[in-house]
């Protein structure tokens, strides 16, 4: 191989359900290990809050769209020798592939560095894979491509039904799933070919094991198993959606070294070069296996399989990429040992997925081969009673623990039969009910040991009951941490307040120890930094951290609405402390983020965001103080209570975070201030809300402390759907108040990111919303700077800010939120903390405001930046990722509640060159035949007529339905009218868009809010599920209508980050 | 489950003491303390006879998950088993799983052990414990409870091969050609491994004298405690290397074959016990991992002119093969008949059969 110079790097894009942050975490690796090597690094992703996207990583970073289109730009802009595809998920390599296939990489002369095309070929094609497999003289499920309907139905007949249908080249099992019966496949067929060529059908394995090996090959054919992995769910759950345990737990040796051995057969047959994970289906009733799935990829697994053993994967599979052997490299984690090898743990992990789905409506609930989990959280310890316990609580959903969390269920026999994300609590609640083992089994298929384990958490629960907090014996107290129960859980279970179980335990000696994860399992003395805490042990591995080291709190699972961007700002605050000379103590528990890298920090503690974890690694390492203002909600949520037992929190004084929190006592400081917030109140009946709706008007925004079922936030237009609401949604009482608030329509919504010392701001960005108020500041598409703010609102924002900074005496980052009406603005939420858009602000304004907060908050002595929005040449616009095509049945509509998984943000010389780069990186495409509109209420439809008209003078093909029809014919414009989705009438709405000859559906909804499955829901589903461009906002239309009318694919500039200054 | 706890500890030579909980059987056990790092394959460890005489600490946390198969015999061995009883003196985890599941289990770990009469103690800092053996190297050690106790016992002061070796020469398989088997302390799988390529496997005591044996091959087993101690087979294998009969020597097999050629053996400090030894081949960029199970190690830079290092250890540099520049002559310090562990290094009992006439 000649030795190549420059490499481009495909990242992965904005963050989405099957493709999420673990593909940061390989890319910024892969970018570590080809500087170490003295490679230039391009790198092209538009996913600005990404750590790889940094300064200090990659020596160019384009913010583009990740296709075929863009990617061929920048090589032929940078001319690179190498590409990686393994390490941006299935979008670098699906890219990568058209790329190999069109000839473009060979033209320029690019080599694919790492696993050749064709082994990538063979193991992302259906037919090819399997194929492959059996050549290998390995098992795979009975199975064959189909490309039509017919085909599919035919050999389902042949092998029977229940059968497997797969898409070919889909991320996250997108399409897949179990299918009973014929019309169910036709169906599902049907629509996979919206956006595949390819279907399989699949022998279905009910009820067998799923077990992973992460393996690894270089070019002298050295191979290695890194990590085997067992999912806790049986076949059928997509392994993204199941609970994983590390290593395999219910294996005999000879079923694993079986296993381990075919999956290195199969990379050998492949010839892989880097990393490549392969799943398998185990029967649970003989030594038979069946290979059904291969990712010649880092993966989201690989990331797992990494944080669970501290063999860095993508570090490695880059430098195998680069013509390295594994004998060449050491283990980065004994710094002596060598880096072919197998990690030995002496520990268990768990990893456990977190759904956001009571965010959508009409969302099926049910867990199978496609994924609809958000993000993810692993556990370590030494029983599995203990990660499972742990797990649940990193979740961040309110749980205690397996057990104490007093759900209830009406049908307990289908929770257990017919999966959804509580059926590990449906599983304790049975067994708390007498079920066996054996019928849980029975009805689970969960196998046996799994459920042994949780029934010794459910007895254990049972005898701790009937103790008192001063009568429970030692030996139980400590099985019972050792079985993973909190002391809240305890506490919870005894009649005892947290605090008092922790006093308690402590003066019993019942403490954690702080075990390291070395990949040898103490068989060599190993530096390691990458620890945990256990109750299953009696020995600390390391000695107290002490003063210089400063501790940063993580953000914990992704999930909608916090997710890398705060690990951009947690990693970014480690980098600036050891800049500064201060020692740093990570802690985070989820897999998918940098932060979690062993290697960014003085000390990692993958564990509990929790006050009780937090604080028991406070009093073992006595540090200098804590940091809680970077990981988002999760840490801030913890700052008063850690500052009233005495933690030292850095930055903004716990109190006055305390006053931003509390809507009564912030309401109380705006008053003071003379700032106004829209009109609310927090009322505890039916009778009081209505009277104060009347009040202020409708409409009105609706948040429950208390919420029944559906989404916690609501909008009632008039007094029946708030009542109807509040009876349905809310148990609103004395103890369950509800906050009503006045809704502003037509109001434009600006954000203001700051930094302040001691209540003097430092630096900001005023960055404004593309989409009306109403809309979900994390579902909005934001710009910086500003295009159409009043500088009178510019001006009094930034006043506002100064104001609520000093009265605060904010020291660190602060975001607030406000509602602009003319040149009214109003407060709607304050933040003392770093928010969602900091990432993007500093990236765009080439100021890390993260930087210059810590400095500020460790007491550095630092000068304002002055930046003026007229200094920037250029703009950039954020824009949302939504993920409504994984989540069957969910309305994608924007609202009130957030429901964007992910974001990306792009620059460019104006407004539209930069939107129309960000929408096209979130999948937008730009229309190119027909676009059916279906424009809403008649005001909505006269804001819309000129983008018509736009549309009718560019030559589209105009569809709409009747209303919008007539509206639009009245005023000149011609469309086609197509029949509503359930007059069921041709030509109707839901055929054009599902047979492709529709490219955009502009749908704005006619009421804010509705939830029953009407016309409009029908039309925006079928586009998402098709695969066709959709706008349900006035203002996104307008804009991105007059963007297309000017601006071609020809203006979308290729600039990296470096050349906008 | 609480109420049954039985406490037990387990005492060092050192004076350290670990409080667990006492599980398979309840008797006391004296021996050497070493630890394994595999995790999984607990049934064929407990039975490699080269484990005669220590107490073994697994590392890995959670032990019995799969529970035990049964006792199946194939062509007059134990199918699931690397011997015909555990050997281990006693075995030290984190957790036990009174609790099993597998299709192919027919008793928990514990039941087995109460079986073979093999004390077993839970509940113990394992890593804690093995951070102990690794800085202080492998110890005496008792597991005793409250009422009863025992002397500390050093296994190695006895012929641990004698022990485990079979009392008459058994065969095994109906191959025309024949393996001579020097059983050491051989595990099931080394024999599995000829009768499965079409070998007949004639297993003979230690001190047995093959050279009055036909064999197309000779094989020295694995087996417990210091190769030193076994002066008959050294002296048996001396007479069979002036011969041309192909020899391969497996684990302390390998260090007999060294001795034999007149080189030296010495003790590691804590040995290698694990299923993830990476062993480099001399001269290649190729590295297999492989399962192991020694606490002794040949001394490579004593080898004789005509033999060359084979393998070596990528971790810690350690001897982990050798082989004769001329003739068919091997010795593996690692089990390429893996179990428990991965087969990578297979391929060597494929070499060594083609070796033969």
């Amino acid at each position: 191989m000649n030795r190549v110079k420059k490499v481009l790097i495909l990242g992965s894009g904005a963050i989405r359900i099957g493709q999420a942050g673990e593909f940061d975490y390989s890319g910024s690796q892969s970018i570590k290990a080809l500087k170490e090597e003295g490679i230039e690094t391009v790198l092209v992703n538009p996913n600005i809050a990404t750590i790889q996207t940094s300064e200090h990583l990659a020596d160019k970073v384009y913010f583009l769209p990740i296709d075929a289109y863009f990617v061929e730009k920048v090589i032929e802009k940078e001319r690179p020798d190498g590409i990686l595809l393994g390490v941006g998920g299935q979008t670098a390599l699906n890219v990568g592939l058209e790329l190999a296939q069109s000839g473009v990489l060979k033209k320029h002369e690019v080599d694919i560095l790492g696993t050749p095309i064709e082994a990538i070929q063979k193991s992302e094609d259906r037919d090819l894979f399997a194929k492959a497999v059996l050549e290998a003289g390995l098992h795979v499920p009975l199975s064959r491509a189909a490309a039509s309907v017919d085909e599919a139905l035919e050999f389902a007949e042949e092998i029977g039904y229940p059968v497997m249908c797969r898409i070919a080249y889909a991320l996250g099992g997108l399409g897949s799933g179990v299918v009973h019966n014929t019309s169910e496949l036709a169906q599902k067929v049907q629509s996979a070919f919206a956006f595949a060529d390819q279907v399989l059908i699949e022998e279905y394995l009910l009820g067998w094991k799923e077990v992973e090996y992460e393996v690894v090959r270089d070019h002298c054919n050295n191979c290695i198993a890194v990590c085997s992995m067992e999912n806790v769910d049986p076949m059928g759950i997509h392994t993204g959606e199941s609970i994983v345990v590390a290593p395999v737990q219910t294996l005999t040796s000879r079923e694993n070294f079986q296993l381990r051995a075919a999956a290195i057969k199969l990379i050998r047959h492949l010839g892989v070069i880097g990393e490549c994970n392969v799943q398998f289906a185990l029967d649970p009733a003989s030594e038979d296996y069946k290979i059904i799935e291969v990712n010649a990829r880092l993966s989201r697994s690989s990331a797992l399989a990494s944080k669970a053993t501290g063999y860095p994967l993508a570090f490695v599979a880059t430098k195998l990429a680069l013509g390295k052997s594994l004998t060449e490299l050491e283990n980065s984690v004994t710094s002596v040992t060598s880096a072919c090898f197998e990690p030995a743990l002496d520990y268990i992990v768990l990893k456990y997925p977190r759904w956001d789905l009571q965010k959508f409506s009409n969302v099926n609930v049910n867990l199978g081969s496609e994924m609809k989990s958000v993000g993810e959280v692993m556990a370590i310890g030494r029983s599995y009673e203990e990660v499972l316990q742990k797990a649940i609580r990193m979740l961040d959903l309110g749980l205690k623990g397996l057990v104490c969390n007093d759900r209830m269920f009406d049908d307990l026999d289908r929770e257990l039969s017919e999966p959804t994300e509580k059926r590990m609590f449906a599983i304790a609640e049975a067994m708390r009910m007498g079920y066996s083992v054996a019928r849980i089994h029975e009805l689970t298929h969960v196998n046996k040991w799994f459920l042994f384990k949780m029934k010794s958490i459910v007895d254990l629960a049972q005898s701790l009951k009937g103790h008192d907090l001063e009568g429970l014996p030692r030996e139980l107290f400590k099985e019972a941490k050792q079985k993973g129960f909190s002391d809240q859980q305890i506490g919870h279970i005894i009649g005892s307040s947290e605090a008092a179980v922790r006093e308690r335990r402590k003066s019993l000696e019942i403490i954690p120890c702080i075990k390291q994860i070395d990949t040898l399992a103490g068989e060599f003395p190993a530096s390691a930094n990458y620890l945990y805490l256990t109750y299953n042990g009696s020995e600390d591995d390391v000695e107290t951290a002490g003063e210089n080291h400063v501790v940063v709190l993580g953000g914990g699972a992704y999930r909608i609405g916090s997710s890398v961007e705060f690990d951009w700002c947690c990693v970014s605050t480690v980098i600036t402390l050891k800049r500064l000379g201060y020692q740093t103590i990570m802690i985070n528990c989820n897999p998918e983020t940098v932060s979690t890298d062993y290697d960014i920090c003085d000390r990692l503690y993958f564990d509990e965001l929790s006050f009780e974890r937090v604080l028991d690694i406070y009093e073992k390492e006595s540090p200098g103080g804590v940091v809680v203002s970077m990981g988002g909600q999760v840490p801030n949520n913890l700052a008063l209570r850690l500052h009233k037992t005495g933690v030292r929190i850095l930055g903004t004084s716990p109190v006055d975070i305390d006053v931003a929190e509390d809507r009564h006592k912030f309401s109380r400081l705006l008053d003071e201030l003379g700032v106004r917030q829209p009109e609310w109140e927090e009322l505890t009946s039916i009778e009081e809300a209505q009277k104060f709706a009347d009040a202020v008007g409708y409409p009105v925004l609706i948040r429950p402390s208390y919420v029944l079922s559906g989404a916690a936030m609501s909008i009632a237009l008039a007094k029946d759907e708030l009542k109807e609401y509040l009876i349905k949604a809310s148990d609103v009482s004395m103890e369950h108040p509800v906050v009503i608030s006045k809704f502003i329509t037509g109001a434009k919504e600006i954000e203001i990111d700051a930094v302040a010392n001691s209540g003097d701001v430092y630096c900001y960005a005023i960055s404004e919303h593309v989409e009306n108020a109403g809309v979900h500041s994390g579902d909005a598409t934001m710009v910086l700077p500003p295009q159409r703010t009043y500088l009178e609102t510019m001006r009094r924002i930034k006043k506002i800010a100064q104001e609520i900074a000093q009265a605060l005496r904010i020291t660190g980052p602060f975001n607030i939120q406000f509602i602009a009406k003319g040149n009214e603005v109003k407060v709607i939420e304050c933040n003392l903390r770093a928010s969602r858009s900091f990432p993007f602000v500093s990236k765009v304004f080439r100021t890390n405001f993260i930087d210059l907060a810590t400095e500020i908050i460790m007491g550095k002595s630092v000068s304002k930046v002055v930046r003026s929005p007229f200094d920037l040449d250029y703009v950039g616009v954020k824009a949302p990722m939504f993920s409504f095509m994984r989540l069957k049945g969910s309305d994608p509509v924007l609202g009130v509640e957030m429901a964007s998984t992910g974001e990306v943000a792009c620059l460019g010389s104006d407004f539209k060159e930069a939107f129309l780069k960000s929408l096209i990186s979130v999948g937008f495409k730009i229309p190119k035949k027909g676009i059916f509109l279906s424009t809403g209420p008649i005001e909505s439809k006269a804001e819309l007529l000129p983008s018509a008209r736009m549309l009718f003078k560019m030559n589209f093909d105009l569809y709409a339905t009747k209303g919008t029809a007539d509206f639009l014919k009245t005023n000149g414009v011609e469309a086609t009218i197509l029949h509503w989705p359930l007059d069921e009438r041709e030509p109707n709405a839901l055929t054009y868009i599902a047979d492709g000859k529709i490219d955009l559906v502009i749908n704005i909804p006619k009421n804010i809010e509705k939830e029953e499955l009407d016309n409009d829901y029908l039309i925006r589903r079928k586009a998402v599920d098709s695969g066709v461009a959709l706008i349900t906002d006035r203002q996104i239309a307008k804009r991105f209508v007059e963007a297309i009318s000017d601006t071609s694919m020809d203006d979308l500039l290729v600039t990296s980050w470096d050349q906008y200054v | 489950m609480s109420s049954r706890k039985r406490p037990a500890k387990l005492i060092l030579k050192d004076g350290s003491c670990f409080s667990g909980y006492s599980f398979g059987d309840s008797s006391i056990a004296a021996g050497e303390v070493v630890f394994n790092t595999g995790m999984v394959g607990y049934p064929e460890t407990l039975t490699d006879p080269s484990y005669r005489g220590q107490i073994l600490v697994m590392t890995y946390p959670l032990v019995g998950n799969y529970g035990v198969p049964g006792d199946t015999s194939v062509d007059g061995l134990l199918a699931n088993f690397e011997s015909e009883r555990i050997h281990v003196r006693g075995l030290i985890v984190a957790c036990n799983s009174d609790e099993y599941s597998h299709w192919a289990a027919t008793r928990s770990l514990s039941e087995w052990m109460i079986e073979q009469g093999i004390p077993g103690i839970y509940g113990i800092d394992t890593r804690q414990l093995t951070k102990l053996l690794r800085e202080h190297g492998t110890m005496l050690g008792k597991m005793i409870h409250d009422d009863q106790d025992i002397k500390f016992e050093d296994p190695l002061k006895t012929n641990l091969v004698k022990e485990v070796s079979v009392a008459e020469p058994v065969e095994y398989g109906r191959g025309k050609k024949r393996i001579v088997l020097v059983d050491c302390g051989t595990k099931n799988s080394i024999v599995r491994s000829f009768t499965r390529r079409g070998l007949s496997v004639l297993r003979c005591p230690w001190d047995y004298p093959i050279s009055d044996e036909r064999a197309a091959g000779i094989v020295i087993s694995n087996g417990p405690g210091d190769p030193k101690m076994c002066k008959e087979t050294i002296a048996n294998v001396r007479v069979a290397l002036s011969g041309d009969v192909p020899i391969l020597g497996i684990c302390l097999g390998s260090q007999i074959l060294a001795l034999a050629a007149g080189a030296d053996t010495y003790k590691l400090k804590y040995g290698h016990r694990s299923q993830n030894q990476p062993c480099v081949e001399t001269g290649t960029r190729r590295c297999y991992i492989t399962s192991q199970n020694h606490s002794y190690a040949v001394d490579a830079d004593t080898l004789p002119e005509d033999w060359r290092e084979w393998f070596y250890n990528s971790n810690d540099g350690t001897n982990e093969g050798i082989l004769h520049i001329s003739r068919p002559l091997f010795g593996a310090q690692f089990h390429p008949e893996a179990s428990p562990g991965p087969d990578d290094s297979e391929f060597l009992f494929d070499m060594f059969v083609r070796a033969m006439k």
